[in-house]
């Protein structure tokens, strides 16, 4: 019993000579307890197989079936390179304005106090509440020729909808919330006591944000940028309303192949998706990596 | 008197969290806010550090109005109750921030942290972060970092909240010797009467949002002002320490 006891409780000198006594978790080893375990994994292994696996192998599968010609043939095609085109610089945009909006805006609603934060914060959410279809269709109403923006942007010969800056809109729109989202618990956790003792000290609102409040988000931020990266790539819903799938013009990587199956080019389709799938394996790769570092 | 506030008045959405609150402290002295939890003593050090506005009422440090002064030009070094840390700064870029924001020459802030460094006997420690220190350490960092801009006035809220039962007396007559040795005008927020009786030349006591007495130690436990004062503070306690305290000085 004794030694027992030894064994779960560490002690521990810690700083300047206070006795800290810490428990230590004991091992779980109980034979039930590893057969639960191992029926968990297996569904869940079983699970991500047949949902997530298994379809992107069909996808590349499919892409490869006739042949490797073919393959490139429809990956060089000229309307695929110019939605691909689209599609990054798109998503580009997005991340830019989106990272840009969403540090000002997480910044501001973390550390100072005024009426209508709450208000502010919950609005900032409405993209993930909205079916992107109807996002779409909003900007159709507001942009559009019947639009209550349509004469005025006619008068200054400014196309929004059926056109790249609808598209752009639509991506930022959908896109919006993440950056916010991942910031905002951070530094919101982090508290303003740190910025208030540097200004105190004297320090300017830029320093602040430099020296105090930037190195406690960092990660959080590239990890919001990573996120919203890729759902501006893969979004379909509100670009698919506002964009009038102009071939070559505003037509992005996901419309794309949504164009060439219901032509029934089904292999040109798995080829232009394969592309997407490449696009998330990398961001996959590059979020494993934050989220590693992030802990 | 060196601070002085005058008939502050304080709301937060209708709550009244200083009420009509008037007293002064004297230069060189240490002063301790006493009160209940709630009573309003924190309100009360971040609206002379320019954290807060009062809603009426001046403040006047030095014989000046600094009402609409910002809290960094008011000469006041402020140690906040978690200490508030840099935590992605070692100590000793903690401590060189507040000069480093003044502009000062590298050299001389390199003598002022090692100094500091040596005042708060912790100079083998520059380079370590936050995180990597005990509660009593990161405390006498973050007197390090209020004191090294040389104010004119310590702001200090529960200095002594997150520390140990064990170490926190130590660190009090630490404290006390460190503010007497730089003589810096000095506030402090406390909870624990003992804590105010010993190390405070004068004790203000606030209960909620009013001032209910301003006096020493030894006044305020043998004169009571108020039912409050009376109920509040434990004279026996006083008594008990007060003998201990001359047994030590003879
Ligand atoms: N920023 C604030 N917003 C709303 N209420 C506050 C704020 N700061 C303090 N209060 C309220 O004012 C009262 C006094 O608070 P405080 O000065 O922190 O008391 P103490 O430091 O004596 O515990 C409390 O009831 C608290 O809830
Ligand atoms: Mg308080």
């Amino acid at each position: 019993m004794a030694q027992k006891r030894q064994r779960t409780y560490q002690q521990d000198i810690v700083g300047d000579g206070i006795l800290a006594v810490q428990k230590v978790r004991e091992p779980h080893t109980e034979a039930s307890g590893k057969g639960i375990r191992c029926g968990l994994i297996g569904i869940c292994a079983l699970f991500l197989f047949v949902m997530l696996v298994l379809p992107l192998a069909v996808v590349v599968i499919n892409a490869l079936r006739d042949g490797w010609a073919a393959y490139q043939e429809a990956v060089m095609d000229e309307y695929t390179v110019r939605a691909l085109q689209l599609t990054l610089f798109t998503a580009v945009t997005a991340v830019a304005v989106n990272t840009v909006f969403g540090v000002f805006a997480a910044f501001l609603l973390s550390k100072f106090y005024f009426r209508g934060r709450q208000i502010l914060a919950a609005l900032i959410d409405i993209p993930f509440s909205i079916s992107p279809v109807i996002a779409g269709l909003v900007f159709i109403l507001t942009f559009g020729n019947v639009g209550w923006m349509g004469d005025f942007l006619k008068a200054h010969g400014i196309r929004i909808v059926f056109a790249v800056p609808g598209v752009v809109l639509a991506t930022v729109f959908v896109t919006f919330p993440f950056v916010f989202r991942e910031l905002f618990p951070v530094l919101n956790a982090q508290g303003k006591d740190e910025e208030e003792a540097a200004a105190l000290m004297g320090a300017g609102w830029f320093t602040i944000f430099r020296k105090i409040t930037f190195p406690h988000m960092k990660w959080a931020l590239l990890y919001g940028v990573i996120l919203c990266a890729a759902r501006a790539l893969g979004e379909f819903g509100a670009v698919s309303v506002i964009s009038g799938h102009l071939r070559g013009k505003t037509n992005t990587l996901p419309l794309h192949v949504e164009i060439l199956y219901n032509e029934f080019n089904t292999t040109a389709a798995f080829a232009v998706s394969s592309i997407l799938v490449i696009l998330a394996v990398l961001i996959l790769i590059a979020r494993t990596i934050v989220e590693w570092k992030k802990a | 008197m060196y601070v002085q506030m005058e008939h502050i008045n304080k709301t937060f959405d209708g709550f009244q969290a200083s009420n009509d609150v008037t007293f002064g402290v004297e230069k060189g002295h240490l002063a301790a806010l006493l009160g209940p939890s709630g009573s309003g003593k924190t309100t009360i050090l971040r609206m002379i550090a320019g954290l807060d506005k009062p809603d009426s009422g001046d403040i006047m440090i030095d014989g000046m109005r600094v009402n609409d002064l910002p809290g960094s030009r008011r000469g006041i070094g402020f140690v906040f109750q978690n200490y508030a840390l840099f935590r992605y700064m070692t100590v000793a870029d903690n401590i060189a921030f507040g000069l480093e924001v003044q502009k000062k020459g590298k050299k001389e802030i390199r003598t002022r942290v090692e100094e500091l460094l040596e005042l708060i006997s912790m100079q083998d420690l520059g380079k370590r972060y936050p995180h990597q220190l005990s509660g009593g350490q990161r405390q006498r960092v973050a007197f390090a970092r209020a004191l090294a801009p040389n104010p004119q006035l310590l702001l200090l809220d529960e200095p002594f909240a997150a520390i140990d039962a064990k170490v926190r007396r130590e660190l009090r007559t630490w404290l006390k010797e460190m503010i007497g040795r730089v003589g810096i005008t000095s506030i402090f927020v406390t909870h624990d009467q003992e804590e105010a009786m010993e190390v405070a030349d004068t004790i203000i006591i606030t209960n909620q949002g009013r001032i209910e007495q301003i006096g020493t130690p030894e006044a305020i436990c043998h004169h009571p002002a108020t039912d409050f004062v009376s109920e509040f503070v434990d004279v026996e306690r006083y008594e008990a320490f007060a003998a201990l305290a001359s047994s030590h000085g003879s």
